[in-house]
């Protein structure tokens, strides 16, 4: 009985002192996370975009001095009345390294959706040895990415690797395909392997939406003798929406900062390069923390932007089964 | 005041035994480097009592200074001792320890152009340990087979290439290649191109006054050069190869010629080799442009004590004994890497064991260097953009012209008014 009522009083003492009191208590226990936080992702963030404004250089990072947007853009005129622009959003390497990525992130991002639900579905099915297969799946994603691209970068080499002598054996081709080398083949390298490794994480999240359906709608549209494509796309794609929408967007993000994979296989090829590795490339190898650090705040500012907009576009709900 | 002597004296010995050091040194060596360096420093931790640990890392040139250039930035102490680039002297002298002081005894023994391009000024940033400069490996019974002689020029190359190719292929040899050499978009590719443009007088990228020089029909012909070996006499995948892929397919039986440096001598002889004493090599060809000569990039590797080492002492101790006489000997025979010490070319053992070593003491001393030296802390983004350039040309991603007019504006803007 005295249970009973503390349920009632949660449900509509908004007001009251025991709803105030477990507010204090939640951030209580939020608040060790949100310090860490702010100490480990919070202040580096920070640091990188003050940075942007000066003319820090790894060799001497506590004297940068500001110098404002010069890093972002800056106009010189010469004396003959020539005008000069400058900075990052004038430097056609980094148009090219954000068209490389974007690019990237479109077609891995589409391609390992459509997968990963293929093979949620099949997983969804009930078949003997389900739960072995379903852990077998998860060992691409399980490998660090840093191996598997090593691995791949073996399996992908022109002369010794492995997959040109399928293809060769087969009869697909009839010469060794520099994959990693040529710039046609370099981007869908790089793909394959990174469809390869993320598919099992897309397929896991979409599983968990599966699962999520009753399975009564599905028994009541057998009845009513429902086409399963029909079924497909007017239950399942419905309500497996919003943990489809989640999984797309984790996996766009990772995708927008993709960093390691592209710097073991194709490492600085222009065809290849993408932000991050353009970041890097500045910041450590030319000296130019600043520009560097400019290019990491473009970074995430379009992360920031492209997330907000799928957000607002996809009405992606964070709140949970209301 | 003896006895005080000899009080002090053995007080000093046994100062130094009880505080033995734990030193760390890191090293991104290709080939058996690393395992002849362990070698050396058994020896080391014998007769000082420190112990030395090796940090391994990636071959590559530019994954490595990317990373040394973090730990120094950040005061990283762990690491006492960096095996250096030729190139890097400049870029990283603010943060490693004058060596002067300690090595005036033995300095002298060294090159002294090597000397010098390890001093930033008047600071001697790192002490040499050995010098590179490549070398043409050929098969030498093919070439026999076929009745051709070394190539002096890099058409003769191409011509020797292909026809021995073709016709192994004839033969049964289905993967076999004409030459293979370094065309990964890195460092590497800019000390192969820069022998193709400088070998057919086409100039060093930058030269040594500062000028930019690389915009000329000289060294867009060079370039075009090379781009018709890519997948005619060189596999597609060179594009994507650093020495030791060349190596790999070298070592196999797999190629005719391969542009590598020396250490891969005593590799291509080692027992599990299918080379072994099947080839010879030579200086690199030349070009065919008036006032064309043969041109070797000048490499090597140099050792630098960090001024964040926490045991500084101990650290200078280990560079002089890895870049002794002894140990540098040692190195040349087996590791072949050329020693920067002038009397060891003349040295009967390592003539003997790597007669390619007193041969290429010429090859070495007229070897062309990067432009490092004017282009100071600028270097590392002048070789990015030239390599790029390289790389783009290669790849059939704009002809030679168009991205050396591009590289060239490039550099100017990055010059800015003085490098």
């Amino acid at each position: 009985m005295a249970i009973a009522q503390s349920a009632d009083s949660d449900e509509v003492g908004a007001g009251s002192e025991l709803f105030r009191q477990r507010i204090r208590s939640a951030w209580l226990f939020l608040a060790p996370m949100l310090i860490v936080l702010a100490m480990v992702a919070g202040w580096p963030l920070l640091r990188s975009i003050y940075f942007s404004f000066t003319n820090a250089s790894l060799t001497n990072i506590d004297a940068a001095e500001w110098v404002g947007f010069e890093n972002y853009f800056s106009m010189t005129t010469l004396k003959s009345g020539r005008v000069i622009y400058d900075g990052l959003l004038v430097d056609p390497l980094w148009w090219r390294s954000v068209w490389n990525t974007v690019r990237f992130t479109i077609i891995s991002v589409t391609l390992e959706t459509i997968f990963g639900m293929v093979v949620a579905l099949v997983l969804n099915a009930e078949f003997r040895g389900r739960g072995l297969v379903r852990a077998a799946i998860l060992v691409p994603w399980a490998i660090p990415t840093i191996v598997s691209a090593k691995m791949w970068a073996w399996m992908l080499n022109d002369q010794f690797g492995i997959i040109n002598d399928i293809l060769l054996n087969l009869g697909l081709i009839s010469q060794k395909i520099a994959w990693t080398a040529n710039p046609d083949t370099a981007m869908i390298a790089v793909l394959i392997v990174d469809i390869w490794k993320t598919t099992p994480f897309m397929a896991l999240l979409i599983l968990a939406g599966l699962q999520m359906i009753p399975g009564d709608i599905y028994e009541a549209a057998k009845i009513d003798g429902v086409h399963p494509i029909k079924v497909f796309l007017k239950v399942t794609l419905p309500l497996v929406r919003p943990a489809l929408m989640v999984a797309v967007i984790f996996r766009m993000l990772d995708a927008l900062r993709i960093f390691d994979l592209i710097y073991v296989l194709t490492a600085n090829n222009a065809q290849t390069k993408t932000m991050s590795v353009f970041a890097r490339e500045n910041l450590f190898d030319f000296d130019k923390f600043a520009y560097g650090s400019a290019a990491s705040t473009l970074l995430f500012l379009i992360l920031t932007l492209i997330t907000i907009v799928y957000i607002i576009v996809g009405k992606v709900n964070f709140e949970g089964g209301r | 005041m003896r006895t005080a002597l000899l009080g002090f004296a053995s007080a000093m010995i046994i100062a130094s035994a009880a505080n033995a050091a734990n030193l760390s040194i890191v090293s991104g060596d290709t080939g058996n480097g690393l395992a002849v360096l362990r070698e050396k420093l058994d020896i080391f931790e014998k007769q000082s009592g420190n112990k030395v640990t090796i940090v391994p890392m990636p071959s590559s040139t530019t994954d490595q200074f990317g990373q040394y250039k973090l730990w120094l930035a950040a005061g990283n102490s762990d690491i006492d001792v960096y095996q250096t680039d030729v190139i890097w002297a400049p870029q990283l002298a603010d943060q490693l320890v004058d060596l002067t002081e300690a090595t005036k005894d033995v300095i002298g023994q060294h090159f002294p152009s090597i000397v010098e391009s390890q001093t930033v000024n008047g600071k001697l940033v790192a002490m040499p340990l050995f010098t590179d400069a490549p070398a043409l490996y050929y098969r030498k019974d093919l070439l026999e087979k076929y009745g051709k002689t070394p190539p002096k020029t890099w058409a003769e190359l191409a011509a020797t290439a292909k026809e021995i190719q073709d016709k192994e292929r004839e033969a049964g040899s289905k993967d076999i290649w004409g030459f293979v050499w370094q065309g990964n978009a890195y460092e590497g590719l800019t000390c192969n191109a820069l022998e193709w443009v400088k070998s057919n007088g086409g100039g060093q990228i930058v030269e040594a006054d500062g000028e930019i020089s690389i915009n000329n029909p000289k060294a867009a012909e060079a370039l075009e050069m090379a781009k018709s070996w890519v997948n005619t006499i060189s596999p597609p995948g060179v594009l994507a190869y650093q020495e030791e892929e060349a190596r790999g397919v070298w070592q196999t039986g797999n190629a005719v010629f391969m542009r590598n440096w020396p250490y891969a001598y005593s590799l291509g002889n080692g027992a599990d080799s299918a080379v072994k004493g099947k080839f010879d090599v030579a200086p690199l060809p030349a070009g065919s442009a008036e006032g064309a000569a043969s041109a070797a990039t000048l490499g090597g590797w140099n050792l630098a004590v960090s001024k964040y080492s926490k045991n500084q002492k101990e650290a200078i101790d280990l560079v002089k004994f890895l870049a002794s006489k002894e140990m540098q000997k040692k190195q040349a025979i087996e590791a072949s890497n050329l020693p920067t010490i002038i009397e060891l070319y003349d040295d009967a053992d390592i003539a003997k064991e790597v007669p390619i070593i007193p041969r290429w003491k010429e090859v070495f001393l007229n070897a062309v260097p990067r432009p490092s030296a004017p282009t100071k802390v600028k270097y590392n983004e002048v070789s990015s953009n030239f390599w790029t350039a390289v790389h783009n040309t290669l790849s059939g991603n704009g002809s030679a012209a168009e991205n050396l007019e591009l590289l060239e504006a490039q550099l100017t803007k990055l010059k800015g008014s003085s490098w």
